[in-house]
C-alpha cells in the first residue's frame, strides 16, 4: 500500500528543494523512495502545479496547560457572542484577519487540534509548561488531535533551581536537575521566563534588571542564564535554552534584550516573542521602535535565534509565566479584569485580557516592531513565525502574517491606515523585502524542526514522517495559507480543502538525556520538606501519555 | 469526565456538578474582575498571615493546618503564620491553634453580615492608602477599630492569605462578595504581597470544571447542542432542569450521594453505598476511583493533578468504562 503524490512543486529547504517537481512516495506513514514494484501504489494524487511542503511546525504557541484553561474559564464570551461580534466588527481595523480567521483566542483543545492542520500545521509546542503544572498540560495536549504536540519545561524562577546557584552548586548538579525536570514533565526543551523575576514578584520586588539580584537568593537574571544555557549545551539538548527575557513591554528594553545576547557566553540561546523585548524610547511619547538595533545584533550573533511574536490588531488575551510583568499589565487589561497567580514555589501565570487596537499609538508601532524585525533579520533559520499565540494575536492569524510577509503592497497599504503618530516612528515602507515561498517554509517547517531537534519532521526527505501539506499557487497569500488542498498526517488524508476529513491523534515529542539520578535523593527531601505533594507523583509516568490508546511518546536524539 | 463530556456530546446533554452552586460564585467573580491566588506549597512556605473569611477551612479540609501551616521548615525560615479568622463561630475554630498553643484571633461577626464587613475592609484600606478619615464606628456589627487592626495586619504581612470558601456564604450574590475579598487582595498587593486561596467542595469538583473547561471551551454549567457547547451558569443548574429534563444521569463515584429528587427517569452510576428514597430507574454501582482503580485529580487549588491509585482489588468496573460501553451501544443503536 503505496501512496504516490505526483508532479508537485516540492518547498524542502532541508533538502535544499526551491519549487522542483518531484514526486513523493508515501508507505506506512513514512516518506520512501519510488518503489521497485509500481504495483504496489494503491493512491495517486495528481498535484501538478500545487505547493507542496512538510506539515508546519509551530515552535511556540501556547496551546496547553492551566494558563489556557484560567483564559478560557474566564473568558466564555469569546466563544459564545462576542466571538461573532469580533468577527462582524466595523472598527476600521487595518486587518481584522478576515474572512479565514476566526480570531479565536482562547479554543477548546479540539478546537486548537483542528484550526491548525486546517492550516497545514502538524505540530505545535506549547513554550511554558510549569513543570507542577505539567500533568494538566500533558492532558490537554493529549486531548488536542490531529496535531503532534510537545512542550518546553520552565525552570529558573523555582526555588529548588535559585536554592542550588545561592549555594554555589557545581553545573553538573545544575545539568542532573535540568535532565530529570526534563524527564520528570516529559519535555522536549527549557523554557526561562523573566529570569528570575516570577520569583521575585514574591518577595515584592517589581522589576528586575538582567543584573540585578533576586532580594531573597542574591542571584541575577545573568546567572540563572549562563548556568541554564550550559545546562542545556552540557546535556545535549537539541533545543536552544528557550529564553523570554526581563523587561517585557518596557519602553526601552531593548537594552536587556542586547545584553542577554551577551549572557549565554557565546552559548545558544533562543530569545522568543522578541517584539516585545525591542522597544526604544525616543520620541515624544518616549516608545519607539529598536527593531534595528535588535535585527542587526541577531545577524551579527549567530548563537541566537529568535521568533518574533507579531502583534495584530482585534481582541485577544495575554497568557504568560512572567507574574511581575503581567501584574503590572494588568492596569491595561480590556476587558479589565486579570488572572494572577503564584505557583508551587516553581512559577506563576498571568492571564490579562488585551485588546490591540490600529490607532492606538503604542500597538501600531508594536505591529511595525515586530514586521521590522521579519524583515530585518537576514536568516531566515534563526527568525520564526509566531504570534506567541495568543500573546499577539490567535495562531488562526498566521495567514494574514505571512501574506505580510510576502505582499510588500499589501503590507504597505495596512500600515498606511495605522496611527499617524506611530506611522511617523517606522521605517517599515522603506524595507522592500517579499519573503519566498522557500523562505517561509524555512521559518515553518526546516528551520523548526531543527531547531527543536526534531530529526523526522519538517523535512521531505526519505525516512521522514509522512506530514505533508498541498496548497494552490495563489498571488493572495492568506488564502492560500489559510486553506490547503490537502494536508497528510502520517501518511493519511486528513484534511481536504481546508476541512478536517479524518480525526487522528499526534504523539508527544520529548527528549530524555541521560543523567546522574542521584540527584533524585536531595530531590526526594526537597519535595518532603517544602513541598506538598509527593515527588514520585510529580513526574510523569510514559503511559500516562501513551496508555490511552491515542497518545504516543517520541524522544528525540540530538544528531551529532 | 473526559469519557461523560463525550457522552453528552453524543446525547445533547446538559453537564453540572453536585456542587456547582459554589464553584459558579467563583468563576463568575473571576469572569467579572479576575482575581490573585496562590497554592499550597506558596503557603506552606510563604504565608505570614492567614485570614479565613466565613469558613473554619478545617471541617471541609482536615489536614489544610497539619500540611500547609504548622509546619516548622520553610524555604525561608518564616515564622508561624498568624491565623485569623473572620464571622466563624468561636466553637469552630480549634484547628487554628498552633501546636505550640498559640490561639488564632477570631473576630465575631455574623455570617450574614460578611458581605458588609468585607467592603468596609476594602474601603479602609482605600482609606490608608488615602490618607482618609473614616466617621462611622462600626460596619456589620463589628468595631472599626477591629477591622482597622486587620487591615494593619494584611498590610504588614510579607504574603498573607486570604481563605474562603464560595460553600460556605449562604447569602444570595455571594460572588459579589467573593469579588469583593479579590478586590482587597488586588489593593493589598499595590504595596505589599498577598494572595487569595479559594476552596472547593470536593467530589471532584475542580476536575470536573477544569476538564470541561478545555474540552469544550466551558466551565461547568454548560450543555452540547448537536455538537457545540453551549454555556449558561443561570438556566443550567441540575435544580431549574431536574424536573423538567427527560431523563437523569446521576454520577457520584468518591462518596454515596443520591441524586435530587426528581420524576425524570434516573440512572444513577456511583458508590457501591448509595442509599436511595426513590428507587432509580437503573443503578450501576462503580469502584472508587483513588481505591479501587487509578484515576487522576485537579487539587484544591487547580494547578496541581495527582494521579490517584489503587489500593485494592476490586470486581466493581471503572466509571470510564461503563460510560464507553453505553456510548458503544448508543452507537449501535444508532446504527
Amino acid at each position: 500500500m503505496i501512496t504516490l503524490l505526483k508532479n508537485g512543486r516540492i518547498y524542502d529547504p532541508a533538502h535544499v528543494k526551491d519549487g522542483v517537481v518531484e514526486d513523493i512516495y508515501i508507505h506506512q506513514g513514512r516518506i520512501v523512495p519510488k518503489p521497485m514494484d509500481e504495483a504496489k501504489i494503491s493512491q495517486t494524487y495528481d498535484l501538478k502545479g500545487k505547493v507542496v511542503m512538510a506539515g508546519a511546525i509551530d515552535m511556540h504557541s501556547h496551546i496547553g496547560g492551566g494558563k489556557m484553561n484560567i483564559a478560557r474559564m474566564m473568558l466564555p464570551e469569546y466563544q459564545q457572542k462576542q466571538l461573532q461580534e469580533i468577527k462582524n466588527s466595523t472598527d476600521h481595523e487595518v486587518h481584522i484577519c478576515t474572512p479565514h480567521c476566526s480570531h479565536h483566542a482562547v479554543p477548546s483543545a479540539t478546537d486548537t487540534g483542528f484550526r491548525y492542520i486546517e492550516m497545514g500545521y502538524t505540530a505545535a509546542f506549547e513554550p511554558a509548561i510549569l513543570p507542577a503544572n505539567a500533568r494538566q498540560a500533558h492532558l490537554e495536549m493529549g486531548d488536542t488531535p490531529m496535531i503532534d504536540k510537545g512542550g518546553y519545561a520552565m525552570l529558573g524562577n523555582d526555588d529548588y533551581f535559585l536554592r542550588l546557584i545561592s549555594q554555589k552548586a557545581d553545573q553538573k548538579t545544575i545539568n542532573d536537575y535540568v535532565a530529570w525536570i526534563l524527564h520528570a514533565t516529559q519535555a522536549i526543551g527549557i523554557k526561562v521566563v523573566n529570569p528570575g523575576g516570577i520569583n521575585a514578584f514574591k518577595f515584592n520586588q517589581r522589576k528586575q534588571d538582567l543584573d540585578e539580584n533576586n532580594v531573597h537568593y542574591q542571584v541575577s537574571p545573568r546567572e540563572i542564564l549562563q548556568r541554564l544555557s550550559r545546562a542545556v549545551h552540557e546535556l545535549g539538548i537539541a533545543k536552544p535554552l528557550h529564553v523570554h527575557c526581563n523587561n517585557l513591554g518596557v519602553a526601552g528594553n531593548f537594552e536587556t534584550t542586547l545584553n542577554t545576547m551577551g549572557a549565554s557566553d557565546g552559548l545558544p540561546m533562543h530569545l522568543t516573542h522578541i517584539q516585545f523585548h525591542s522597544y526604544g524610547t525616543e520620541g515624544d511619547k518616549k516608545f519607539s521602535s529598536a527593531a534595528a538595533q535588535i535585527a542587526e545584533a541577531l545577524n551579527k550573533n549567530k548563537h541566537i535565534t529568535a521568533d518574533v511574536g507579531q502583534i495584530l490588531f482585534n481582541q485577544t488575551v495575554t497568557a504568560s509565566g512572567d507574574t511581575m510583568m503581567q501584574h503590572l499589565n494588568a492596569k491595561h487589561a480590556n476587558p479589565k479584569k486579570s488572572v494572577i497567580m503564584d505557583i508551587e514555589c516553581d512559577a506563576g501565570c498571568g492571564v490579562v485580557p488585551f485588546k490591540y487596537r490600529d490607532q492606538n499609538y503604542v500597538n501600531a508601532l508594536q505591529w511595525a516592531i515586530g514586521l521590522e524585525l521579519f524583515l530585518s533579520v537576514e536568516d531566515p533559520w534563526r527568525i520564526f513565525l509566531t504570534t506567541d499565540h495568543p500573546n499577539g494575536a490567535p495562531f488562526t492569524s498566521y495567514p494574514h502574517l505571512i501574506r505580510l510577509l510576502m505582499d510588500k503592497t499589501f503590507r504597505n497599504d495596512a500600515f498606511a491606515k495605522l496611527n499617524l503618530d506611530a506611522q511617523a516612528m517606522s521605517n517599515l515602507t522603506s524595507l522592500e523585502r517579499e519573503y519566498t515561498l522557500y523562505e517561509i517554509a524555512i521559518m515553518t517547517r526546516a528551520g523548526a524542526a531543527k531547531l527543536i531537534g526534531l530529526n523526522d519532521c519538517g523535512h521531505l526527505g526519505f525516512g521522514a514522517q509522512a506530514d505533508i501539506t498541498v496548497y494552490t499557487d495563489q498571488p493572495d497569500r492568506e488564502a492560500m495559507f489559510a486553506k490547503p488542498d490537502y494536508v497528510f498526517k502520517n501518511g493519511e488524508l486528513v484534511v481536504k480543502d481546508g476541512k478536517v476529513s479524518k480525526v487522528v491523534w499526534g504523539a508527544t515529542h520529548t527528549a530524555k538525556p541521560s543523567f546522574d539520578t542521584t540527584i533524585e535523593k536531595d530531590l526526594q527531601s526537597y519535595f518532603d520538606k517544602y513541598l506538598t505533594m509527593q515527588v514520585g507523583n510529580f513526574k510523569i509516568a510514559d503511559d500516562e501519555i501513551s496508555d490511552d490508546g491515542r497518545g504516543k511518546i517520541i524522544t528525540n536524539q540530538k544528531k551529532s | 469526565m473526559r469519557s461523560l463530556m463525550h457522552l453528552a456530546e453524543k446525547t445533547n446533554a446538559t453537564l453540572d456538578h453536585m456542587h456547582s452552586d459554589s464553584t459558579v460564585r467563583n468563576t463568575l467573580t473571576m469572569q467579572n474582575d479576575g482575581w490573585l491566588t496562590t497554592t499550597l506549597a506558596e503557603v506552606k512556605n510563604r504565608a505570614d498571615v492567614i485570614l479565613a473569611i466565613g469558613t473554619d477551612i478545617a471541617t471541609s479540609h482536615p489536614r489544610f493546618f497539619e500540611k500547609a501551616v504548622w509546619n516548622t521548615e520553610s524555604l525561608f525560615h518564616k515564622p508561624t503564620p498568624e491565623v485569623i479568622y473572620l464571622g466563624v463561630p468561636a466553637e469552630k475554630t480549634k484547628a487554628g491553634t498552633s501546636p505550640n498553643g498559640t490561639a488564632p484571633t477570631v473576630i465575631d461577626a455574623n455570617a450574614d453580615k460578611l458581605p458588609e464587613i468585607i467592603n468596609a475592609l476594602n474601603a479602609l484600606l482605600n482609606n490608608k492608602l488615602n490618607n482618609k478619615k473614616i466617621k462611622e464606628e462600626s460596619a456589620g456589627g463589628v468595631s472599626v477599630a477591629t477591622l482597622m487592626a486587620l487591615v494593619n495586619q494584611l498590610k504588614a504581612a510579607k504574603y498573607a492569605v486570604i481563605v474562603w470558601s464560595a460553600s460556605s456564604f449562604k447569602f444570595s450574590h455571594a460572588e459579589l462578595t467573593i469579588q469583593s475579598i479579590t478586590q482587597l487582595i488586588n489593593l493589598l498587593n499595590e504595596s505589599t504581597r498577598a494572595a487569595g486561596l479559594p476552596l472547593n467542595s470536593g467530589d471532584g469538583d475542580s476536575s470536573v470544571n477544569n476538564t470541561s473547561t478545555w474540552l469544550s471551551g466551558y466551565p461547568t454549567r454548560n450543555r452540547y447542542v448537536d455538537g457545540k457547547p453551549e454555556y449558561d451558569t443561570y438556566h443550567l443548574s441540575t435544580d431549574k432542569l431536574a424536573s423538567s429534563s427527560d431523563a437523569l444521569l446521576w454520577v457520584s463515584t468518591f462518596n454515596p450521594h443520591s441524586p435530587p429528587a426528581t420524576t425524570a427517569p434516573t440512572i444513577v452510576i456511583g458508590h457501591p453505598a448509595t442509599k436511595f428514597e426513590r428507587q432509580p430507574e437503573v443503578f450501576i454501582p462503580v469502584g472508587v476511583p483513588g481505591i479501587d482503580h487509578i484515576g487522576l485529580m485537579f487539587r484544591l487549588d487547580s494547578s496541581i493533578t495527582l494521579p490517584l491509585k489503587k489500593l485494592r482489588d476490586s470486581q466493581l468496573p471503572k466509571l470510564s468504562d461503563v460510560i464507553h460501553q453505553i456510548e458503544a451501544a448508543l452507537s449501535s443503536v444508532e446504527k
